[in-house]
């Protein structure tokens, strides 16, 4: 990575967090940096949710220190975290169904129009229209128009909306939790391919994914957290998913040599999900 | 559904029967059904008793429904935030009895008195709606209860005398002055010449930046349609409709004015407006409504409000037309009848989808109904069994394109 020679966008440091009796991170460090993609991994209760939810501003950290553009930021809460130019998209997407994709990228930012100045606006759904137009198709989002109802997309169509919506508002890093659960071959495909387009724009990217195929399709760089510890980094170009696996579970280090193991931990991985 | 092969962009520009074929598809039907139905209804009628299309039925119809028509507008407001309301029927009669009390108990002038209903309406809706947003009470709940305690008020405000008779002139001529001829015609003519200004403004916007939309021949004829829609119905109140053609009676009713004017204002509000976005997004989904920073529960409180003022503004046309206001007011089945009419004129009581036109469709359903069997002298047993079966029918087409909606949607 050419841009890893300049600090990383965003960088979270000693990061520790505790529920009750439950130490869910203890200084973990992390790092994104502009236009690239960071997978997040980790087996389940690793901390990868928790870890997102303190990025996102939903969760404040009991120490540590939020490092953003290289000065020290306080975010507490997800307004705050998408005022620095953080945007994440869960699971769960958050369009609304029954609207169509223009209103639903300009939700609560809708353009107006005074029809009686000072007193009394009116949407502009017609500027609003010509930016969506152009956003979509300078993502090369897949759909058949702007003004379907999200109701009548795909899954894959559906997570192209939710991302092009976190990186409409000049967005630096995007938060993805599980983007490709749930989606066909085809759409998975559509959706890393936006992935790829918006870090070649300069965007830092993290992607938690239980599903290390599709993490070594995107990433760079590859994050392990296990109980609550960041236990490993790996290049993505130079690694490959039997060592990921092994740092996920807690297994010896190392490379892995035959193709049987490979298997059977993959076979494990999938027993995750 | 191959929705993933990517479609030329002038592909948008879809013929009138593309569009309409391709909403079908999505079960998203609209105001088709309703439509057919009306017609359906009106032919039915018409074959049973000649005088059901002749324009002194229909301009009784019209006034008929103003009141139900008027409180069915609250209704498709409430069910787009997928909530309901079944306290309207009785905040329409206790409005309206306020009204009755102010003017004629206290001698009050009629203005004061409307405006003391259309303000208790609105604090009914705020309290209300407060319960339901705040302490999370669900809204059936909350408005059951109002639809028993405001009854209560009712009986309460008029105390022992039972029946007001209202005498104020402005109450009553509210619901009982027609508009001169004249007047009608410059209205519609303004109306149509702004209509068409408005959408060739519009139109020219989007070609000059390159947004197109509807092709030309769609967006004229959707002009002229409802050009001669407008037309035809202030033509059919403006020739003499007495029977007897002793004293001329012509003239659009105040009462339609009215009705008219709270559906082009909520259609404006419900989709032209920030406000009208939320409340389709609030009923779409609540949760991705607040994520995008919107608060959900003020959008609820103005909604119930808004459907408590509509209730009064019904109680008003309703007094105003029967001349009284009685324990009965607002009772019986007002309150069905306006939620009725919302449901079958196409608005999901799942919430997210209508428009406020449904409040008159419906309503023109339900009249036609009662208006239609009441010149057969049929009883009312039949008329209630057959507006049963329509609302049946309606919340099974409601209940049936969403399923198909949600099949297309995943595939």
């Amino acid at each position: 990575m050419d841009n890893q020679e300049s600090p990383p966008v965003l960088e979270m440091r000693g990061i520790s967090k505790r529920f009750g009796a439950v130490q869910a991170l203890s200084g973990v460090d992390f790092e994104v940096f502009q236009g690239e993609v960071v997978g997040l991994v980790g087996d389940n209760g690793a901390g990868k949710s928790t870890l997102v939810k303190i990025i996102a501003g939903t969760y404040q950290p009991d120490s540590g220190r939020y490092i953003f553009e290289g000065e020290e930021a306080s975010v507490s809460s997800p307004r705050q975290a998408a005022n620095l130019g953080i945007q994440t998209v869960y699971q769960d997407l958050a369009l609304c169904d029954n609207l169509d994709v223009v209103a639903n990228l300009y939700l609560g930012r809708e353009e107006t129009q005074p029809v009686i100045p000072g007193l009394f606006d009116s949407l502009d759904e017609i500027t609003m229209e010509q930016r969506a137009l152009r956003f979509i198709r300078d993502l090369h989002v897949n759909i058949p128009t702007v003004r379907s109802r999200i109701a009548t997309l795909s899954g894959g169509q559906r997570q192209s909306v939710a991302v092009a919506r976190a990186v409409m508002w000049n967005s630096k890093i995007v938060l993805l939790d599980e983007p490709t659960a749930a989606l066909g071959v085809e759409q998975t495909h559509q959706v890393k391919d936006l992935i790829l387009r918006l870090r070649n724009q300069g965007l830092g990217i993290v992607v938690i994914s239980h599903n290390l195929a599709d993490i070594f399709d995107v990433s760079d760089r590859i994050i392990v957290l296990r109980l609550g510890m960041r236990v490993a980094t790996f290049n993505t170009h130079v690694s490959n998913p039997g060592q990921v696996v092994a740092a996920i579970t807690g297994a010896v280090f190392g490379p892995v040599e035959s193709d049987t193991e490979i298997k059977k931990e993959r076979g494990d991985e999938k027993n995750e999900q | 559904m191959n929705s993933e092969i990517r479609k030329d962009h002038r592909a948008e520009e879809m013929s009138f029967f593309g569009s309409l074929a391709q909403r079908l598809l999505h079960g998203d039907i609209g105001s088709l059904p309703v439509l057919l139905g009306l017609i359906l209804i009106a032919l039915v009628f018409q074959i049973a008793n000649p005088n059901f299309l002749t324009p002194l039925n229909l301009t009784n119809l019209l006034v008929q429904i103003t009141a139900v028509g008027t409180i069915a507008v609250g209704v498709v407001l409430v069910l787009l935030i997928g909530e309901i309301d079944l306290s309207i029927g009785s905040v329409s009669g206790l409005t309206a009895a306020i009204m009755a009390v102010i003017s004629v108990k206290a001698d009050m002038p009629g203005w004061m008195a409307i405006v003391a209903c259309i303000l208790s309406g609105a604090l009914i809706g705020l309290i209300q709606g407060w319960w339901i947003a705040k302490l999370h009470v669900p809204s059936f709940v909350v408005t059951l209860a109002g639809f028993l305690g405001w009854q209560g008020a009712l009986l309460y405000v008029l105390g022992s005398t039972g029946t007001v008779n209202l005498s104020d002139p402005l109450i009553v001529g509210i619901s009982n002055s027609r508009l001169p001829v004249l007047a009608g015609w410059i209205i519609s003519i303004f109306f149509i010449a702004g209509f068409t200004f408005f959408q060739v403004r519009e139109q020219t916007r989007r070609v000059r930046i390159g947004v197109p939309n509807q092709t030309r021949a769609i967006l004229i004829g959707r002009a002229a349609l409802i050009s001669i829609a407008i037309l035809v119905v202030v033509g059919v109140m403006s020739v003499d409709r007495n029977p007897s053609h002793t004293v001329p009676i012509v003239g659009v009713p105040s009462a339609v004015i009215f009705l008219i004017g709270f559906i082009l204002i909520f259609d404006y509000t419900t989709q032209r407006t920030k406000f009208g976005r939320y409340i389709y997004a609030v009923g779409g989904n609540a949760e991705a409504a607040r994520r995008a920073g919107i608060n959900v529960d003020r959008i609820k409180i103005i909604v119930f409000i808004l459907s408590s003022v509509m209730a009064a503004c019904g109680g008003i046309l309703a007094g105003s037309r029967l001349y009284a206001v009685n324990q009965s007011s607002g009772s019986g089945d007002v309150l069905l009848n306006a939620i009725a009419a919302a449901v079958i004129g196409g608005t999901s009581l799942f919430g997210g989808r209508g428009n406020i036109w449904s409040a008159l469709l419906g309503a023109l359903v339900i009249g036609s109904i009662a208006n239609g069997m009441d010149l057969l002298a049929l009883a009312s047993s039949i008329r209630f069994i057959v507006t049963g079966g329509v609302l049946l029918i309606a919340v099974t087409l409601d209940a049936y394109t969403r399923a198909r909606r949600e099949l297309t949607g995943s595939s």
